[in-house]
């Protein structure tokens, strides 16, 4: 569909109902924090600002490039958002777009939009801004560069995130899902790096002052620097675990109670259960790639802050 | 539709009968660019007078300063209240705005949601509302577009409504930026008939220099941040060295 | 330029394009809360609910297939679900080669695969449902009423106006990349991928940039009107006895179905 960047949308059915309200919660009380806080910060702009916001995020994601093989990129925009906006309003015009998206275009369920809002609006704008905002006084080329890789680490994430949902509610195989998922949208979150450090580069030439000091991107916590983090740690961490050992995870998982809270219709999971064609091989490179451009980035991230220090 | 006029001038002091006075008004951008430069001119009730003159003149930062969105040096009164920070809400329901793209001025969803917006910031009872609405839209002739959306309608329509959100707050100067601008020749004939029977003083910047001739009997130009010429629009649009002077053609 | 793509209210006089907007979000929520609720096979169950959607369509007057000829959307999803066949242990029922390797299909797997089938698609219908006979706005006042903060629904409101005049904005910019994109017989037009990514991230800054702008202007014309920092709506929807009657009598309906899929 022309309105769908990438297949994150879970449509209503295909979460169970306890992973549906895990999700609402964990949803409800960051937009909680995000409403009051931008409440407290609230210019009388904001208001048309973040509605304007909203329809431009929504529009953005129609512009689309071609890549190869009739595929095209896309915009997710949550990383976006969140730099250009300020981490909390950027969560809430995400909030918005994925609610109209779901309400008026069925664009991802309702009962499951608990979940949609947290893989697609409020960890995105969590991993865009925090790392953005690690070296937010650093040269231009350092920004737009972790910009672009915040940007495609943010839709990794939303894909984990996606992924470890459907695997808690019984509806896919965590050693397929995941790669499956991960190797998706490794692609996708290329297109969205790109845009996302195209757009802002034009934003950074006409109009500095939006993204300089005093800016609402200027004024977010640093604190956000180690929530960005900790987020951007768990995805790195936990894809190569759940690719590689599944099994490990799944154990975890049922140790914790989650497998039989979250799978309305319980049912044992084969041991030892692979699938051929999927192969060692397959993961390992995907997983290759994954550990090699983490490593990059942290590296480029505490280059930065080295660098700011002395400065 | 006749004019009324305020008839007992003599029992009140001069101001009272200019609806705007504007006196010697100077402002500058944040950027330091200069957009005007002492402007002074003053509106009776019932007139209506056009506002012309190039991009960049000024005409729209002037209109920003007529209900506090831009605060400049100098005295802007409305029907005898100096405009200043604690009567804004006050000087905001006397003058009506319209801006010139209807997209801008038509934020709401429904066309009921944007022409209450007004009334409900002034405070008003859910009953005062609605009766502001429906004669608002009674006098834009556009009753039966009420619960309409807004996106469906044509930019003509758009346009009448813009003009019906600020009718509903019952202002005494309907101030206009650019209002035929965008529209075929019916919808800008209907929009000409509409501001000829509104009883309301009106000031109207506008590019469109027939609409000029035919509708306001009284012209004011400015070029750079100045009044040039303040007059009857016979005589203005009749020396064309003058009109050519500014950037302007003769209709 | 108008995108009729974008309205999915179709105007009918109907019971169901009576109700309160509250009743008919409440229900389409309870509804879908209900079908995930529903165990893996309960048929009786599914094909209740399923008349449930067929009724609701002819209540709606939009015709008994309304909602199933616009179901499909959620069908492209089913992918992910599509290992439960071979996961779940269980009798097998068809084994076939794919890629070198064995899948053998189990009777509980396809259970569970065609149950997953059937509560989205059921959820769905009912979704498409409730914005073919709720005006957009209604809906936001619904969730106003709702007790959905009020800066969401405002974000939700300004969002649903201008996405159609942002839009028509992104197909302007569209128009005249393409325009401008002509090819060379013979020669591949445009530039590496790098270049495309370029061209269209140039686009949303561009797109970013008008909207700033654009907000700008709403702003005034706001404060124009009396706009202080706090917004003031208008939306009595009043429930009248009908409605409550409405969603007592869909819930206990929805009530049954959760009762006879548990028999």
């Amino acid at each position: 569909m022309l309105l769908s960047p990438a297949p994150l949308h879970i449509p209503d059915g295909f979460l169970s109902i306890v992973v549906s309200i895990i999700c609402w919660v964990i949803t409800i009380v960051t937009l909680y924090f995000a409403i009051s806080k931008t409440n407290q910060a609230l210019g009388e702009k904001q208001i048309p600002l973040m509605g304007v916001m909203a329809a431009f995020i929504f529009a953005a994601q129609m512009i689309n490039f071609p890549v190869a093989g009739g595929t095209s990129g896309h915009l997710l925009g949550g990383a976006l958002a969140a730099i250009v906006l300020g981490p909390w309003a950027g969560m809430l015009v995400m909030t918005a777009v994925i609610a109209l998206q779901a309400l008026l275009f069925q664009d991802g369920g309702l009962v499951v939009m608990g979940a949609n809002i947290l893989n697609m609006g409020l960890i995105t704008a969590a991993i865009g801004y925090g790392l953005y905002r690690s070296v937010s006084s650093q040269s231009k080329a350092v920004k737009l560069g972790v910009a672009g890789f915040a940007a495609w680490l943010s839709v990794m994430a939303g894909a984990l995130f996606t992924a470890l949902q459907l695997w808690l509610s019984g509806t896919s195989q965590l050693n397929i899902v995941i790669p499956a998922m991960m190797g998706v949208h490794a692609l996708i979150g290329v297109g969205e790096a790109l845009i996302t450090v195209a757009a802002l580069s034009f934003i950074m030439q006409t109009r500095p002052d939006l993204l300089g000091e005093g800016s609402e991107s200027a004024k977010g916590s640093r604190n956000w620097i180690y929530a960005g983090g900790i987020i951007s740690l768990f995805v790195v961490l936990i894809s190569p675990f759940a690719s590689g050992d599944p099994d490990g995870l799944e154990r975890v998982a049922i140790d914790m109670g989650f497998i039989d809270a979250g799978q309305d219709a319980p049912y044992s999971i084969i041991p030892d259960y692979t699938l051929p064609f999927l192969g060692e091989t397959a993961l390992s490179t995907i997983l290759a790639g994954i550990v090699g451009i983490v490593v990059v980035a942290v590296i480029m991230v505490l280059v930065g802050r080295g660098l700011k220090a002395k400065s | 539709m006749p004019v009324t006029h305020i008839q007992n001038t003599f029992t009140q002091p001069e101001t009272s009968n200019d609806v705007l006075s504007v006196n010697d008004l100077h402002f500058s951008y944040p950027d330091g660019h200069a957009a005007l430069h002492g402007v002074s001119l003053k509106l009776c009730s019932g007139d209506k007078v056009a506002l012309v003159g190039p991009n960049g003149a000024g005409k729209s930062t002037l209109m920003l300063h007529l209900n506090g969105i831009l605060n400049g040096k100098g005295e802007v009164e409305i029907s005898g209240k100096r405009l200043t920070r604690d009567n804004l809400p006050a000087i905001r329901a006397m003058v009506g705005l319209v801006f010139q793209n209807p997209d801008d001025q038509l934020f709401s969803p429904t066309v009921f949601e944007d022409v209450a917006f007004g009334p409900l910031h002034m405070g008003l009872t859910e009953d005062e509302v609605r009766a502001r609405v429906d004669n608002a839209l009674e006098a834009v002739k556009m009753t039966a577009y009420k619960d309409r959306l807004s996106h469906h309608l044509s930019v003509g329509e758009k346009k009448r409504i813009a003009i019906a959100t600020v009718l509903s707050m019952n202002p005494s100067l309907l101030v206009l930026d650019e209002p035929s601008a965008g529209l075929d020749p019916r919808a800008r004939r209907t929009l000409i008939n509409l501001l000829r029977e509104l009883p309301i003083t009106m000031l109207v910047s506008t590019h469109d220099m027939a609409l000029v001739k035919e509708l306001f009997p009284r012209t004011i130009v400015m070029d750079e941040g100045k009044v040039v010429a303040d007059g009857l629009t016979q005589d203005i649009l009749a020396d064309e060295a003058f009109l050519n002077q500014h950037g302007l053609e003769k209709p | 330029m108008h995108f009729d793509a974008f309205d999915r209210y179709h105007e009918k006089e109907s019971f169901l394009h009576k109700l309160d907007p509250r009743v008919k979000v409440l229900v389409t929520v309870i509804f879908i809360v209900s079908n995930a609720l529903l165990p893996d096979g309960a048929w009786l169950a599914f094909i209740l609910a399923w008349l449930f959607v067929v009724v609701a369509n002819v209540i709606s007057k939009l015709g008994i297939g309304f909602t199933l000829k616009r179901s499909i959307i959620a069908l492209p999803f089913a992918l992910i679900a599509i290992t439960v066949l071979f996961s779940i242990p269980g009798e097998p029922l068809y084994t076939f080669n794919f890629l070198s390797s064995q899948l053998t299909i189990t009777d509980n797997g396809l259970l569970r695969f065609v149950s997953i089938l059937i509560r989205s698609w059921l959820s769905v219908q009912m979704a498409i449902l409730l914005v073919a006979v709720t005006r957009f706005p209604d809906l936001i006042h619904a969730l106003e009423h709702l007790r959905v903060p009020a800066i969401l629904t405002t974000i939700i409101a300004f969002l649903y106006r201008y996405l159609f005049v942002m839009t028509d904005e992104v197909f302007r910019l569209i128009r005249a990349r393409e325009s401008r994109s002509g090819g060379v017989a013979g020669r591949r037009s445009g530039g590496g991928v790098l270049w495309r990514a370029k061209i269209a991230g140039n686009m949303v800054g561009q797109l970013f940039l008008r909207s700033f702008e654009r907000s700008d202007r709403i702003y005034n014309a706001m404060v124009a009107r009396g706009y202080a920092g706090h917004l003031y709506t208008l939306n009595a929807h009043e429930m009248k006895s009908y409605d409550y009657f409405a969603t007592a009598f869909a819930i206990g309906l929805i009530f049954i179905l959760q009762v006879i899929g548990r028999l």
